[in-house]
């Protein structure tokens, strides 16, 4: 696998001359925060950031992604069916996404891609994107990616990683996919200083790594003692289910499907929307029961389900990257490593 | 690959209201695909998304058997936004499933056991499903004694009635109707809640399997019964309900614990249950 190096001077034009090959997305700057969007004319990339505040999960997986369509027209002759609606999966690649975003969507995948069932929409779009992820020389004092099952420059679910020594990047290829972008993004092979500056960088990270999250114990727990653990109307007290965890964590995936009628007796579409355990209406039967109905019962489905029940399912640790989103944005300050905390040393 | 969200076309072939207050119609659908019907094989206890154009989809029981041919059909209580759709709905109309989705109950096991069904109200669908199976001369033979007990809060509100009337008549199972209260003094079967007529008629545990199928009063009810005539917890078995969206354990939402109903049930047994969190 080869090792390029980009200096950052020509790096937009790199970026540039790659959309004939890709949809490239990048980090933008938009007011205070970052965010992934899509190279257009007038875009203006800016590496310059430890994290974006939304996740990159809604370039594989959008907000609200149109399913079907159909006719609500009696006179046609394929009226109330299901038309799959028409959808680009050209080649996508997304630069400067953080390893722990990458290697969220190896979690989220096992959702999607399985044996019994695969979503059509997120594992196509899925499969068509190239993951150019950027090491962390500076993480948040929220990060806790080490601890989580991933790292500063871990290479989980990339298939180039970028480390930025300075005035350049250093981009390593992983995979068949990141040899073919780095081949399409041109870049003369690193030198062995440049490859040595890339290398002290993921070592001196690791003194910089916040507190972690302690979820070791969790395997072994009974989920039902977890279940009836006296501590959750404590740990729901301050949340005001507002949702903004599930909305920007990359490892949360609940969704919706709705009907849209554009117009009566004409057509519509079958949507897919992000949804969120937050929300009272998420679990609410026809019949008016609700199994979630507290909020408490709520806020421990939500750590319930990313810290023992994932583990249940899968065995293939929790379900959090330690991104550190929910605990930097939480307008409460609910710590989901404090959670984890009482979780892991809670004897039942 | 295939596309799990995309329904089979439909057409509502026929429709029968079941119940005096007419809330509650037996739908009976035709696939417009012939080849449809094939892909759809299913067991009894599984259940299907009806998908309506412009108004959504409702996960429903499979009411019809697979034994019976040419067609599938659902007993829908009218009870939201979609459902009172479909009540609306015409003969002819045409609309989508989407199955057959989840697990069914454990046919395999019931092999050469007494069966024991215990309904109530409108959750008798998919045991209607289960008994017109076990009755096919070629499943009969596989099963032993076919006990159910079925009732709900009064006469008109019976799903099936002829059919109940034709099973009451047989002799290759024992069928008791009940109601929970009447006034028709013409009344021939039983009256008293299904918990109670449940003591009273089932007399033993041996060898057998209980399904149960109700509300949760019904249920929680019943559990105690059968446990104290010496039914295990794994031979107790319990087909539950969950708000779902997708079908095929994707969306998240009908979870309990790691399991979701729409795809690690919804049919469970009394000792799995007692192994998750009670999140329901």
């Amino acid at each position: 696998m080869s090792t390029k190096i980009f200096p950052k001077d020509k790096w937009v034009e790199v970026l540039e001359g790659l959309k004939d090959s890709y949809k490239v997305v990048v980090p933008v700057k938009e007011g205070d925060y970052f965010n992934f969007r899509p190279l257009e004319n007038g875009t203006r990339p800016n590496f310059d950031f430890q994290n974006t505040r939304l996740s990159a999960k809604s370039a594989i997986y959008p907000q609200s992604e149109r399913m079907f369509e159909y006719s609500l027209d009696s006179g046609d002759s394929d009226a109330f069916q299901m038309k799959e609606a028409e959808k680009d999966y050209s080649p996508q690649a997304i630069v400067g996404i953080r390893p722990c975003d990458a290697y969220a969507f190896q979690l989220v995948r096992r959702n999607f891609d399985n044996p019994d069932y695969q979503d059509p929409w997120w594992v196509k779009k899925f499969e068509t994107t190239t993951f150019v992820g950027l090491g962390c020389n500076d993480p948040c004092a929220t990060c806790f990616c080490s601890s989580a099952g991933c790292g500063p420059f871990d290479r989980k679910g990339l298939d180039v990683l970028l480390h930025d020594i300075g005035d350049a990047y250093v981009a390593k290829g992983l995979t068949e996919k990141g040899e073919e972008f780095l081949q399409k993004a041109g870049g003369k092979d690193a030198g062995k200083e440049d490859i040595k500056k890339a290398e002290a960088l993921t070592r001196d990270v690791v003194k910089k790594m916040g507190p972690g999250i302690s979820a070791d114990k969790l395997k072994d727990k009974k989920a039902t003692d977890l279940y009836e653990a006296p501590f959750w109307e404590e740990v729901a007290f301050a949340c005001i289910n507002c949702g903004t965890c599930t909305y920007l964590c990359p490892t949360c995936w609940c969704f919706d499907i709705q009907d849209e009628v554009q117009r009566l007796d004409q057509k519509g579409d079958r949507l897919r929307n992000w949804d969120s355990c937050m929300f009272p209406l998420f679990t609410l039967h026809a019949s008016g029961h609700n199994p979630r109905s507290k909020k408490h019962e709520r806020v421990r489905q939500r750590f319930m389900h990313k810290l023992k029940y994932y583990i249940d399912k899968y065995d293939q640790g929790i379900q959090c990257v330690g991104c550190g989103r929910c605990v930097q944005f939480c307008p409460v300050n609910i710590d989901i490593r404090q959670v984890a905390e009482k979780m892991n040393s809670y004897e039942g | 690959m295939d596309n799990p969200y995309l329904p089979y076309p439909v057409r509502i072939d026929k429709i029968v209201i079941e119940t005096e207050d007419r809330n509650l119609k037996t739908f009976r659908f035709v696939f417009l695909n012939p080849e449809d019907e094939q892909k759809f094989a299913y067991t009894p206890g599984q259940f299907a998304e009806l998908s309506i154009a412009g108004q959504g989809e409702i996960p429903i029981g499979i009411a019809s058997s697979p034994t019976e041919k040419g067609f599938v059909a659902f007993t829908v209580n009218k009870a939201g936004k979609v459902t009172t759709h479909l009540h609306n709905m015409k003969e002819g109309d045409v609309m989508g499933i989407r199955g057959p989705l989840g697990n069914w109950y454990p046919w395999e096991r019931m092999e050469g056991k007494n069966v024991v069904i215990v309904g109530a109200g409108f959750a008798f669908t998919t045991l209607r499903s289960s008994i017109v199976y076990m009755l096919e001369p070629e499943n009969r033979p596989k099963f032993k004694d076919i006990t159910v007990v079925y009732g709900s809060r009064n006469p008109g509100m019976l799903l099936y009635k002829d059919e109940l009337v034709e099973w009451e008549k047989r002799d290759d199972m024992e069928m008791h109707i009940t109601v929970d209260g009447t006034d028709d003094p013409d009344w021939k079967y039983n009256v008293g809640f299904v918990p109670a007529i449940t003591e009273e008629k089932i007399k033993s545990a041996d060898n057998a399997i209980a399904i149960v199928c109700g509300p949760p009063i019904v249920i929680r009810l019943t559990q105690p019964i059968l446990l104290n005539l010496g039914f295990d917890p794994e031979n107790i078995i319990l087909s539950l309900e969950n708000r779902m969206k997708c079908g095929i354990g994707m969306c998240g939402r009908c979870n309990i614990g790691e399991k979701f109903v729409c795809k690690d049930g919804p049919v469970f047994s009394l000792a799995q249950l007692q192994q998750m969190p009670q999140d329901y």
